[in-house]
């Protein structure tokens, strides 16, 4: 059985960190499914929906669906755009119905990564190696609005070589917030610094999660202090790139 | 506070925030307190497995009563009436503080004590008593702190958690003539001296209410340190102060309250003191006041009430469980909120209260991190109402700078078509070349330095992805790389 999935790179991962986008492939490939890569995507709207302009996410939403309606599924390296595709989509076209419901379908047949590989496929194992001491960041909209911390974690515990070390303080958000990372900078800069302060307290080479965004507010935070700490996209450690990022 | 009417100016939370942020021992105190309740909060709901149930339980009162609310309160008014208490309506602040200043003055009230009421601090109440020359005291330990300190609550639940032991033994010391210690028995051993001496000469106590039971015209008060009973059953006149949302049905539906509101609060199996009042005192009681009074307040709670979207904030029984884990109010405190409520409840009540051009900043001020959703007792939904808050702040042009709302259309544009995302990328990666360092940009101009003053912001890449996988007018393209 091949698996047809569609893959949703994300704004920040397209323009930004195309090497995500790549080792979300080669993950795909190597457990057997066929990628491709629809045309017309940009971003789901949510830095738009969440900084309270609804009538321009709206119009990034519509064409988000409009590209993505006949997939058979759509595999997202981000917890927070797969929340923002499922929860929100919906509600944002609720005098709508048609592109609700669109929404709503679209909606669950859209994963995040780790979840397409261990809920949807039911794969531990997806045939990485890395040698790096690891820590994981469970970003809030992949935690807390997906649901998602036992399927990345039990793909990383699987990856061999790799040393996970849990990551302290990890019900606590790191900072980034989208548009909070810049319009309350100050307050988005002090949640970072204790955020780094729990990486370093692990010792880990590596901290890991869903989320590009988090991503690079910590390791910019990180590099900032001067730690020698890389922050990677868990697709870029499954893929089994260890040196990338 | 020492301001005498309402501060209508815009709150400046960023500014608040950066001052709250630059004190160490604010940070010190209040990022404590904060992290013990949250901690004896996950420590006793640890392995309790009615957990989840009682929270529905909890949400599903609340909904129901405020969907009848005018049904629940008619019954309440009843209710008192026969218990022989009195039920006053308010249509807002001004007019609660005119009716509580009319009955003092009736009363030739020269001294008023009070247990702890946000409602009370809502509507700014003791300074309009104090213009009328009368001397009010505080008398739970937190609010009696901040009384004296001339401050506002930093918590509604710990008023005075921002501060310090041996900074109360100053304050104390300055103040009451307390001694100057930072040993917490011997300063509330000062403290109930100086409050004993005011429950006896009060000819009125005011309190807030937690619940008021429509079926029995009960008031239900919560606390810990005994001091509400002394307040509600001493003094001649007991006025309560009570928000209309706070009515549930029945005595039945208060039992699954008792439950949720200590463990969500402090993480206590049960508050220390619960009083269930049911009218003054009656012929052949001991104790309890001649007369009761309860002043009920809309505020804007109908008009939220009439707000569907936005309605089931009023379902909140302020327990403070959302400003323990969010990590905006335990490194800001409540000041920065410029009103009572705080914390992720605060920063949507007091833009629907006091409208958006004071507090359209309040519902920015999250990272929408969910940590307040999760532990609500009563399941209100706080980001998707922050979210909704934000979108007609943004609306309105609240809170939202000329730049901003540019930049947002302009993505908005550039997002709408693959050809314009591909050039607005090689653009904005070329803007940003001339910065690279290594693998790492340090220091951006103009709006980019709210970025990089916190954090580097990483070298673009050469190629987008999609660049990578050529022509955009192609059809679906297999995979790049």
């Amino acid at each position: 059985m091949t698996t047809r999935v569609a893959l949703f790179t994300t704004c920040l991962v397209d323009q930004l960190f195309p090497q995500v986008a790549r080792s979300t492939v080669r993950v795909l490939e190597r457990v057997g499914a066929t990628v491709i890569v629809p045309r017309g995507q940009t971003c789901c709207g949510q830095l738009a929906f969440n900084d309270g302009f609804w009538h321009e996410a709206r119009a990034i939403a519509r064409r988000h669906l409009r590209v993505f309606a006949d997939a058979d599924a759509v595999v997202v390296p981000s917890g927070s755009c797969v929340a923002m595709i499922r929860h929100f989509y919906p509600g944002l076209f609720q005098d709508d119905p048609e592109t609700s419901s669109l929404a709503a379908e679209v909606g669950a047949r859209t994963y995040e990564l780790s979840e397409f590989l261990a809920t949807r496929l039911g794969l531990t194992d997806v045939g990485a190696t890395s040698h790096a001491r690891v820590t994981y960041l469970a970003s809030c909209h992949g935690y807390r609005g997906l649901g998602l911390l036992e399927q990345p974690l039990r793909l990383l515990r699987a990856v061999r070589g790799l040393e996970y070390v849990p990551l302290p303080r990890a019900d606590e958000c790191c900072g980034f917030g989208g548009a909070f990372a810049v319009k309350m900078a100050p307050l988005s800069g002090a949640m970072l610094r204790a955020k780094v302060a729990a990486v370093r307290e692990t010792g880990a080479a590596v901290v890991t999660g869903t989320d590009v965004s988090c991503l690079m507010h910590l390791g910019g935070g990180l590099a900032r202090e001067g730690t020698s700490v890389r922050a990677m996209h868990l697709a870029e450690i499954l893929a089994g790139e260890g040196a990338a990022g | 506070m020492t301001t005498v009417g309402r501060d209508q100016s815009p709150i400046e939370f960023v500014d608040a925030a950066r001052r709250a942020l630059d004190d160490p021992a604010f940070q010190a105190n209040l990022g404590g307190a904060v992290r013990t309740f949250r901690a004896n909060r996950g420590r006793v709901l640890q392995g309790l497995a009615e957990w989840e149930t009682w929270r529905e339980q909890a949400r599903a009162i609340k909904a129901h009563t405020l969907a009848h609310l005018d049904h629940y309160l008619e019954r309440f008014d009843r209710s008192v009436r026969a218990a022989g208490g009195r039920v006053h309506w308010a249509a807002d602040a001004a007019e609660a503080n005119r009716i509580i200043g009319g009955l003092a003055r009736r009363h030739g009230v020269r001294r008023i004590v009070k247990s702890k009421s946000s409602t009370t601090e809502e509507i700014e109440l003791n300074p309009v008593l104090e213009r009328a020359g009368i001397e009010v005291t505080e008398t739970d330990l937190g609010e009696l702190i901040v009384q004296l300190a001339r401050e506002a609550p930093v918590h509604f639940v710990g008023p005075a958690i921002h501060k310090s032991a041996s900074e109360v033994g100053a304050l104390f010391a300055e103040t009451i003539g307390g001694p100057r210690t930072d040993s917490p028995e011997a300063l509330t051993r000062a403290a109930r001296g100086y409050l004993r001496e005011r429950f006896l000469g009060a000819e009125m106590g005011i309190s807030g209410v937690n619940f008021g039971v429509a079926e029995t015209g009960t008031l239900v008060v919560f606390e810990n340190e005994g001091n509400g009973r002394m307040v509600t059953a001493l003094p001649r006149v007991h006025v309560a102060v009570m928000g209309m949302e706070k009515i549930v049905p029945t005595l039945a539906s208060l039992a699954v309250m008792l439950r949720v509101l200590p463990l969500s609060a402090t993480g206590g199996r049960m508050a220390e003191y619960v009083s269930l009042l049911n009218g003054p005192r009656r012929a052949g009681e001991a104790d309890g006041p001649d007369e009761l009074h309860v002043v009920v307040l809309d505020n804007g709670r109908s008009r939220i009430l009439a707000d569907p979207e936005v309605r089931e904030s009023l379902q909140c029984i302020r327990c403070g469980a959302c400003l323990n884990v969010c990590p905006v109010y335990e490194r800001v405190g409540g000041h920065a909120y410029g009103s009572i409520y705080s914390g992720p409840i605060g920063a949507v009540l007091t833009p629907l209260y006091q409208g958006l051009e004071r507090a359209g900043a309040l519902p920015f001020a999250s990272s929408l991190c969910g940590y307040c959703a999760e532990v609500c007792p009563v399941k209100i939904d706080l980001p998707r109402l922050l979210l909704v808050m934000r979108r007609r702040a943004a609306a309105a042009g609240e809170a939202v700078t000329a730049v901003e709302q540019l930049g947002i259309r302009l993505y908005a544009w550039v997002a709408s078509s693959e050809r314009r995302w591909r050039w607005g990328g090689r653009l904005l990666r070329a803007m940003l070349r001339p910065f690279v360092r290594g693998e790492w940009i340090h220091r951006l101009p103009g709006p980019g330095d709210a970025w990089t003053r916190y954090r580097d912001f990483p070298a673009p890449p050469a190629a987008s992805f999609l660049d990578t996988l050529g022509d955009p007018t192609g059809r679906d393209a297999r995979r790049g790389g």
